[in-house]
């Protein structure tokens, strides 16, 4: 062998790799995730940037701070952290005190993502036990939801407010806890653009939908988990004598079916298995809005689901072609 | 249930710079180095000694072991050396070293066999040297003599070329369609199969037209095309398609009725019966970043890769990864001093920014490895069970069905090498197996002694 020889490289086949990588994949997500910023600029004013900058900020901080002091590989050019960012600023009221966003993203990229393994490892969503945790921690900032000009007038009325007195914050009641209290609701075209009160990233329907089918068209998501989760959400609601669309599109539904349950490590493998997990989404969510004494169900649907996704994982294994259940008849 | 039509798959840049490209005689080397193992099964012994005169088709090395298919000289010329060497796959074997005179005169023994019957095909298969040309190199005359002929219904011919790069087959396909029709009817005659299939991927629609017109009086003669996604030439992707059967791990494709050839294979299976001359020339497609001229060449088996390199204007800087086959499943070889054998049909040279390996990253459990597997198999499962060397798990998932086509490691986003870490979990799982059968047969005789 010549000293030219020595210098090839052996490897294992294949030797070429499909373009998209894990950073590239995130990078979509992000994009995705932009038609809902603008509608919250536009719904909630400026606030709304400052927000998703800081939870972005802190979560990539975090990220970087927490690889470097467990002495391993950084990560943070893989732009997971920036997704999880921007999905828990998309998770709060846009009047929340930004230091208690950071403490959400101390909980997502800390606690939930890098102690248990970092990218991938994760038994539930960063960005939903970041949100669940400020809940529980900081109930009244956490359920504080401004009135804007923007709104509806439906939901001003509604609280019991007149659009004119935008002077100073005003908050009132969302959608949801309208219809918890059997209270009027806003028309579903509002609910459908966004024109409603909320978190800051879920109010628009149309803005998640849109960049949900650029998820799709890229074949960053698989339709299964969505599909499953709008369409039990759907036919629960149906079934229960409510108006579908207004369930589909209130709360936490749409950017919960869209961004969060899709979530690669906390939902199964198999499109089996990824209806299941939808299905079980929706089902627990209408379950938790219609008979349990919070308004908005989609968190702990969602959180439950993760805990199961190792389960449904087993249990719907793929079986390879050509051979019965149960093994070979020979 | 909804039936399944095709096999997952993945989509590939297509990359056949060298479609068009007819295939090209290269001149004899100086010398050729003919290994006596080109095939899966015993090795050849060698059956001429340094100083014998040997002409084209010559008998060189032959064995009397049941799976075994012989070699014979692809040039005119002295044998100079019988040498021991390290081969591709990093196991020892035998050359022949022959120094050629540029003749390249005719042995006596190239002239058209006579075949009447079954007995006198299978023997002419073997004799003509012939192994499966689509890469595995299985001895053909084995493939064609299974145990149950009866329950064989049909012939594939596999003209898929799935592949990134290579056009050697149809360029084939192009130049030899009369060749391949006929030694499909031949061997569908002879083997007593009542159908054949030519199924070629959809990217070669001036082949599937030729093939189309030259069989629409042979009834049973079906062309098929195959759809665009990788692997359609896997030899079980290709028997599902074209036939819906489904073919396990560790069975026969006879076992469901179906023999699969080459297309190459059955054109110099005609050739053969045509007019007497073993395999001794493979065609190659020689590509990639680096070639000065890529093109389609016919080579004498024995040439060394630097020889054919060489003739294709050589490269324009030094390569850093040279691969025989395609990119997908081809093997990176260790040096340029090896020698193109029967089941070659690529020579690939590229430069770092090709070979550079990216760093592993986590898995994200998006599942493109599972959506892109043509076995239904779950690879990030099989390699994470690989990982911590869970026997169950790699059991339990199906590891021995993986074809190592490497579609999952093409589509991880995370860049970790799915198909190699499944390939290591394979021989895992054999080594405890023949562990087992062992511990059976050892149990079974202290029984008996007892």
């Amino acid at each position: 062998m010549n000293t030219k020889d020595s210098q090839l490289i052996v490897s294992s086949a294949p030797h070429i790799v499909d373009p998209v990588d894990t950073a590239s994949i995130m990078k979509d997500v992000v994009l995705a995730l932009m038609p809902a910023l603008a509608v919250a600029v536009y719904v909630f004013g400026i606030r709304a940037l400052l927000l998703v900058a800081t939870c972005v900020g802190t979560s990539v901080l975090f990220e970087g701070v927490t690889r470097k002091m467990l002495n391993r590989p950084q990560t943070i050019g893989d732009f997971s952290a920036v997704v999880t960012g921007v999905i828990l600023s998309y998770n709060l009221p846009v009047s929340i005190p930004l230091w208690m966003a950071a403490i959400g993203s101390f909980v997502a990229i800390v606690v939930v993502k890098q102690l248990f393994g970092g990218l991938g490892q994760n038994f539930a969503n960063p960005a939903l036990v970041g949100r669940i945790v400020l809940f529980t921690s900081f109930s009244t900032a956490m359920t504080s939801w401004p009135l804007t000009d923007r709104m509806s007038s439906v939901l001003w009325e509604a609280n019991g407010l007149v659009a004119e007195a935008t002077t100073d914050a005003v908050t009132g009641a969302t959608p949801l806890a309208l219809f918890a209290n059997a209270k009027d609701v806003p028309a579903n075209l509002d609910m459908f653009l966004g024109t409603v009160s909320g978190s800051m990233g879920e109010v628009s329907a149309a803005a998640l939908l849109l960049g949900g089918a650029y998820l799709l068209v890229k074949k960053v998501i698989d339709p299964a988990i969505p599909a499953a989760f709008l369409g039990t959400v759907a036919v629960m609601a149906v079934a229960m004598g409510f108006d579908p669309i207004f369930h589909m599109c209130a709360g936490g539904a749409m950017l919960g079916a869209i961004f969060m349950a899709t979530d690669y490590a906390t939902s199964p493998l198999t499109t089996k298995g990824k209806i299941i997990f939808g299905i079980g989404c929706g089902f627990l969510t209408m379950g938790i809005r219609v008979f349990a004494s919070y308004p908005e169900g989609v968190s702990f649907a969602l959180l439950l689901m993760n805990i199961l996704t190792p389960h449904i994982d087993k249990w719907t294994k793929l079986n390879i072609h050509g051979v019965p259940k149960g093994g070979e008849k020979s | 249930m909804i039936s399944l039509k095709h096999l997952k798959g993945i989509h590939l840049d297509h990359h056949k710079n060298t479609a068009g490209f007819t295939i090209v005689p290269m001149p004899v080397p100086e010398k050729v180095y003919i290994p006596m193992v080109q095939h899966i099964g015993a090795p050849n012994v060698p059956v001429v000694s340094p100083g014998d005169r040997v002409k084209v088709g010559q008998l060189i090395g032959d064995s009397e072991a049941p799976v075994c298919a012989p070699v014979h000289s692809s040039v005119s010329g002295e044998v100079v050396a019988i040498e021991t060497f390290m081969t591709q796959m990093g196991r020892n074997d035998v050359n022949i070293v022959i120094e050629t005179d540029g003749k390249q005169e005719l042995a006596d023994t190239v002239v058209p066999p006579v075949v009447t019957n079954k007995e006198e095909f299978l023997k002419a298969v073997r004799a003509s040297g012939l192994v499966g040309l689509g890469g595995a190199a299985f001895p053909t005359h084995i493939k064609y003599n299974p145990r149950n002929p009866e329950e064989v219904d049909t012939l594939i011919i596999n003209g898929a070329e799935c592949e990134p790069y290579i056009t050697v087959d149809h360029m084939t396909m192009l130049a030899h369609a009369r060749e391949i029709v006929d030694g499909t009817l031949n061997t569908l005659k002879y083997l007593s199969i009542k159908k054949g299939i030519i199924a070629i991927e959809g990217n070669k629609p001036d082949a599937i037209s030729l093939f189309k017109d030259l069989t629409k009086d042979i009834p049973e003669i079906e062309v098929f095309e195959l759809r665009l996604v990788y692997p359609q030439g896997a030899e079980r992707v290709i028997i599902f398609e074209t036939t819906g059967r489904h073919l396990i791990a560790g069975k026969l494709p006879a076992d469901i009725g179906v023999l699969v050839s080459n297309v190459n294979s059955i054109l110099k299976l005609q050739q053969y019966l045509e007019t007497g001359m073993p395999l001794v020339t493979k065609s190659l497609t020689v590509d990639g970043n680096l070639i000065v001229h890529p093109q389609n060449v016919e080579v004498p088996i024995g040439t060394k890769i630097r020889d054919v390199i060489e003739f294709c204007g050589g490269t324009k800087r030094d390569p850093k990864k040279i691969l025989f086959g395609g990119p997908m499943m081809g093997r990176a070889m260790p040096s340029d001093d090896l020698a193109i054998l029967k089941g070659n049909n690529a020579i690939l040279v590229f430069d770092e920014a090709f070979s550079t390996m990216n760093p592993e990253t986590a898995c994200i459990n998006c599942g493109r490895c599972v959506r892109g597997c043509p076995m239904n198999l779950m690879p990030t499962t099989l390699a994470k069970a690989w990982d911590r060397k869970d026997l169950e798990t790699l059991k339990a998932y199906d590891a021995l069905t993986c074809m190592e086509c490497g579609s999952c490691s093409y589509s991880c986003p995370a860049r970790i090498q799915l198909s190699y870490k499944i390939k290591l979990a394979k021989d895992l799982v054999m080594q405890d197996l023949r562990k087992q059968v062992e511990k059976a047969k050892a149990q079974a005789e202290g029984g008996k002694n007892a």
